[in-house]
């Protein structure tokens, strides 16, 4: 029995020795070496995604005393969250060569990032959720402080730390109060005792609200997503590529399983409020985003309405709306790591030529790069034949069905003010000449360049052929039941 | 019917030239430019089979190919495509101008030839598509990915102001067609989300196997109309277009006018109304009203630009009117004559782009106040111009007039007072051509520029004479056009006929019948 737990755990534990194994190469691996350590992370994300082959599809399992519970749903999120790391990883190490910050700690953080969004995918309790939520955010702190010379990636890191901290605080309140109002902090024992309970403790409901905020916070719904420009924007490129996609689904997964799992009885309490967070993180994102001149700033603001539209599943509810929101965590997250794969193989030395003006001309210089990054904005807008288009498809579908057609037509009005900032950036792409300050092409690192063709790949096969994919969101979201 | 999947050929053949001419490496620009031509050749060609073998007897689908292209266990997705009497003529229109819109470029567009070309073929892809879906889904992912190339046509090959109006373009564009995707998915799940197929949401609705609640389809409606209303445009829906033409290079013009525009009154006769046939009554008289406003506003405007090509972009905000007002009337001579106008405006409106273009090329300006005199020096363009001129205002014997005629025939039947308004449109129309060649093309030879100017050359002649020679085949004989549509014109009569509506004043006496609009028009 307990052998069986260990290899159900294997992917953790892969994860985290290999973590570790990177901290003591760490020092006995030449200066100029270091990018191997990138390439040991990866390999650990691979066997650690390897090792979950055999969980797909398994009767759902609850180990660690309850706590791990190992279904479709964790481990199409424990998929999801490797690729997300082994991609950052390639992206970081050219990068990371440049800018001097060649670490070993820095693979070993990612991955230790990986492991607590894992564990907020696979909990089912509250005590665990809050360990990898602390455990994820405290390697993104760093990590986003990871150019310590730089006073933009300081102050990313100290906002990210002291308004994180903050938001924790708020959950861990929250969680206290639940286990006030219910006695427990397990899924579904809060979820047995409320079948019986006459009426719900008001404790319990002030506990809900605190945690909503508390995950507002780390997925980044307006009104907490104030941090979300400036860390954005400070951090290093690569880091901001995994912050706007690994949190994210990590803080979604976890909150899709808390509101079902043990909360479905309140559903009519949260619904409304959700509703609501949606439609101010769509429209507050997407206009804002339209002021934006640096580019990191503004898939910033597009990631905070991104957030909104992924709610609209959510409050849509199941099977299809959290079919639809699975889904589209995966279309996101190619497109997105697209976008920044292009925006970091266009930084310069010290991070810079992040403005839209860098961008001017830019098809002539390197077509290749334009065309890539056009691709990924037009995927974000959510036009046909791309991964984001048909996300956006299925999640406004999921609510028509539900009868949330105001939410649904905001929404749609929401993609159409999207149009413009995202076309603005192929405005100065295509329609504008080079400016004096204007990027010279460089050569493109390979790994980079790779990312770039297999995202591209992925945000047209998720729009011209999406069943496969839907299919297993489908036998994911199932899990939830 | 003897070439298999003939309509998937026709809609990707294009794409599929667009592909390869990817690979071509750069510096071979008149390569790119023949293969792009051929590549349109021969999609025309293809697509004269379809009206060759059209079944004019028949009013449903026809050429169908079908298979299942996004299935899921909650979602049905197909690749249907079809034509009948109302996109057979609309898809040949587009494969008819875009060979001649690639002509017209061979020397205006010198920069970014290649991609120039992958756009409008891209673009042709998309417009057939449009025409041929027959999946809801299906269609809207060609409505939406057509914008694409037409927003780079604009921005990236455009006037002065081109970014403006390109975005303008697809903001306007995009708010409409975001609302019909939240009108189609709603649909879906009224139909108990089963199928995206239009022919059997058709069907259902027609056999009351589907009902909507009064509200809801008008709302469902409204949806639709939106998106087909901004594109047509109709009134108050109409100011990007301006802008949007008068700022896209020749080639993109011609496809905006020519075949842009009827994606909306084609969306209307497909969608809007065999869907929604009871909202569709109950809307039509405001929908007229609009429609007449519309080609009053336009041709007021229209007299009033110094700018040849602001002139006729103007003027399609009047024509298209008049395309709008023959739908809404219900009667067979008005959708008869709605049908046949599009083609008419397609290529009345097209050639007067490609002649405005060829002026441009010659002179660099549009003004009609820097012109006078060009007959003298360009008599055959002159002459091209006005063959064109009076097809679009519809000199009797010229395309123009049928559908002209059909129109206000149709619309007097149902108010005489629309017939009315809509024949003084007509005659401002006559007023700012003819006044616009006369300043354009009489009189004094203006200024020594115009009096250095060439005639037109042999490509360009090539370019106008197969449109010239289709005008004066509709003029003449537009018999095959009327048969062939015909049928399927009526089955949507039907549709609105057994809609009814509250007052019963829409069942109209359908004498004389179709055969008699034929006889008419000879």
């Amino acid at each position: 029995m307990m052998t069986n737990e260990l290899m159900l755990l294997a992917p953790q534990i892969i994860l985290v020795i290999t973590g570790m194994v990177l901290m003591l190469l760490e020092p006995f691996t030449a200066p100029a070496q270091k990018s191997r350590l990138a390439r040991v992370a990866v390999l650990g994300t691979v066997v650690a995604a390897f090792s979950l082959m055999p969980q797909w599809n398994i009767h759902p399992r609850m180990i660690l005393k309850g706590m791990f519970i190992v279904d479709n749903f964790s481990v199409f999120f424990q998929w999801l969250f490797l690729i997300i790391g082994a991609v950052t990883a390639y992206l970081s190490m050219k990068f990371n060569e440049r800018e001097s910050i060649d670490r070993g700690e820095y693979y070993a953080l990612l991955l230790f990032a990986c492991s607590g969004a894992s564990l907020m995918a696979a909990s089912a309790d509250l005590i665990l959720t809050f360990l990898g939520i602390e455990i994820l955010s405290i390697s993104t702190y760093i990590l986003a402080g990871f150019k310590r010379d730089d006073a933009r990636s300081n102050e990313s890191s100290l906002k990210y730390f002291l308004l994180g901290s903050f938001a924790t605080a708020i959950l861990l309140y929250g969680i206290a109060l639940i286990y006030g109002g219910t006695g427990s902090t397990s899924y579904g024992v809060i979820y047995q005792l409320a079948l019986y309970q006459r009426s719900i403790p008001t404790v319990t409901l002030i506990g809900l609200g605190l945690l909503l905020v508390g995950f507002g916070f780390k997925v980044a719904l307006v009104p907490f997503h104030s941090w979300v420009p400036d860390v954005y924007e400070g951090a290093p490129t690569p880091v901001t590529a995994f912050m706007a996609v690994g949190p994210k689904a990590a803080g979604f997964a976890a909150l899709m399983r808390i509101l079902l799992q043990a909360f479905p009885l309140l559903s009519h309490d949260w619904v409304n409020v959700l509703w609501l967070l949606a439609i101010l993180t769509m429209t507050l994102g997407n206009v804002v985003a339209v002021l934006q001149t640096n580019i990191k700033r503004m898939l910033a603001y597009s990631a905070i309405a991104h957030a909104g539209y992924i709610l609209v599943g959510i409050v849509a509810g199941p099977d299809a709306g959290y079919q639809a929101v699975l889904f589209y965590l995966v279309a996101y997250t190619v497109m997105n790591l697209l976008a920044f794969s292009v925006v970091l193989s266009l930084s310069r030395q010290g991070d810079m030529h992040v403005h839209l003006s860098d961008y001017a001309g830019l098809a002539r210089k390197s077509p290749f790069a334009a065309a890539v990054l056009s691709l990924a904005l037009i995927s974000l807008a959510g036009i046909p034949l791309t991964g984001g288009f048909m996300g956006k498809f299925y999640l406004f579908s999921a609510a028509i069905q539900r009868g949330y057609i105001a939410l649904a037509i905001i929404g749609v009005l929401n993609s159409v003010v999207s149009v413009f900032y995202y076309f603005r950036i192929m405005v100065y792409m295509y329609m504008k000449e080079p400016g004096e300050q204007a990027l010279e092409p460089e050569t493109v690192s390979w790994p980079v360049q790779a990312i770039m063709v297999l995202g591209a790949i992925g945000v047209l096969f998720l729009g011209v052929w999406p069943a496969p994919i839907l299919e297993l969101a489908a036998r994911s979201s199932f899990a939830l039941k | 019917m003897d070439i298999p999947h003939i309509l998937s050929i026709i809609t990707y053949l294009p794409a599929l030239v667009a592909l390869l001419l990817l690979f071509v490496p750069r510096g071979f620009d008149r390569a790119v430019k023949l293969i792009a031509f051929f590549g349109s050749l021969v999609t025309f060609i293809l697509s004269l089979h379809l009206f060759y073998h059209f079944d004019a007897t028949r009013g449903d689908m026809q050429f169908e190919t079908s298979c299942t292209w996004i299935q899921t266990a909650t979602y049905g997705i197909r690749h249907h495509l079809g034509i009948d009497g109302i996109s057979l003529f609309l898809v040949i229109l587009t494969t008819f101008l875009t060979p001649l819109a690639i002509l017209c470029s061979w020397q205006s567009i010198t920069k970014k030839v290649k991609p120039f070309m992958i756009c409008l073929l891209a673009l042709e892809t998309g417009m057939i598509g449009v025409f041929c879906a027959l999946d809801l889904v299906l269609f809207y992912i060609f409505w939406e990915v057509m914008l694409l190339p037409m927003y780079f046509l604009i921005g990236i090959w455009g006037g002065e102001r081109r970014i403006y109006a390109a975005v303008k373009f697809i903001l306007y564009t995009m708010v409409g067609s975001l609302l019909m995707l939240v009108g189609i998915l709603y649909l879906f799940h009224a139909n108990g989300g089963t199928s995206f197929d239009l022919v059997e949401i058709t069907r259902q609705i027609g056999t009351g196997a589907l009902q909507l609640k009064g509200q809801e389809e008008i709302w469902l409606f409204l949806a639709f109309l939106i998106a087909f209303a901004i594109k047509v445009p109709m009134f108050p829906f109409h100011t990007w277009l301006p802008d949007a033409h008068v700022e896209a290079p020749t080639a993109g013009s011609v496809i905006l006018a020519g075949v842009l525009l009827k994606m909306g009154t084609y969306g209307l006769l497909r969608f809007c109304l065999p869907l929604f046939p009871t909202a569709a009554v109950r809307m039509a008289n405001v929908l007229c009203i609009l429609a007449i406003i519309g080609i009053i506003y336009g041709a007021l405007v229209a007299m009033v630009q110094p700018d040849v090509k602001k002139l006729v972009a103007y003027s399609s905000v009047s024509h298209m009117g008049l395309v709008v007002l023959g739908i809404f009337v219900f009667t067979t001579q008005g959708m008869q004559g709605s049908m046949l106008q599009m083609l008419n405006h397609g290529l009345s409106t097209g050639a007067l782009f490609l002649l405005v273009g060829m002026i441009y090329d010659r002179r660099h300006t549009r003004m009609i106040s820097e012109f006078g005199g060009l007959a003298h020096v360009s008599p055959v363009l002159a002459a091209a111009f006005l063959v064109v001129t009076l097809s679009s205002i519809g000199l009797p014997g010229l395309n123009g007039f049928v559908g002209e005629v059909l129109v206000l025939v149709g619309s007097f039947v149902r108010n005489k007072a629309y017939a009315a308004f809509a024949a003084s449109g007509m005659i401002l129309g006559a007023v700012y051509m003819l006044w616009m060649y006369q300043r354009v093309f009489l009189g004094k030879i203006g200024s020594a520029a115009n009096a250095e100017m060439k005639d037109i050359r042999m490509r360009e002649k090539l370019i106008l004479l197969p449109i010239i020679l289709v005008m004066l085949w509709i003029g003449v004989y537009s018999e095959p056009f009327l048969r062939r549509m015909g049928p399927s014109l009526l089955l949507i009569q039907h549709r609105i006929e057994n809609a009814g509506s509250p007052e019963g004043g829409y069942r109209v006496d359908r004498s004389p019948a179709p055969a008699m609009d034929g006889e008419r028009a000879k």
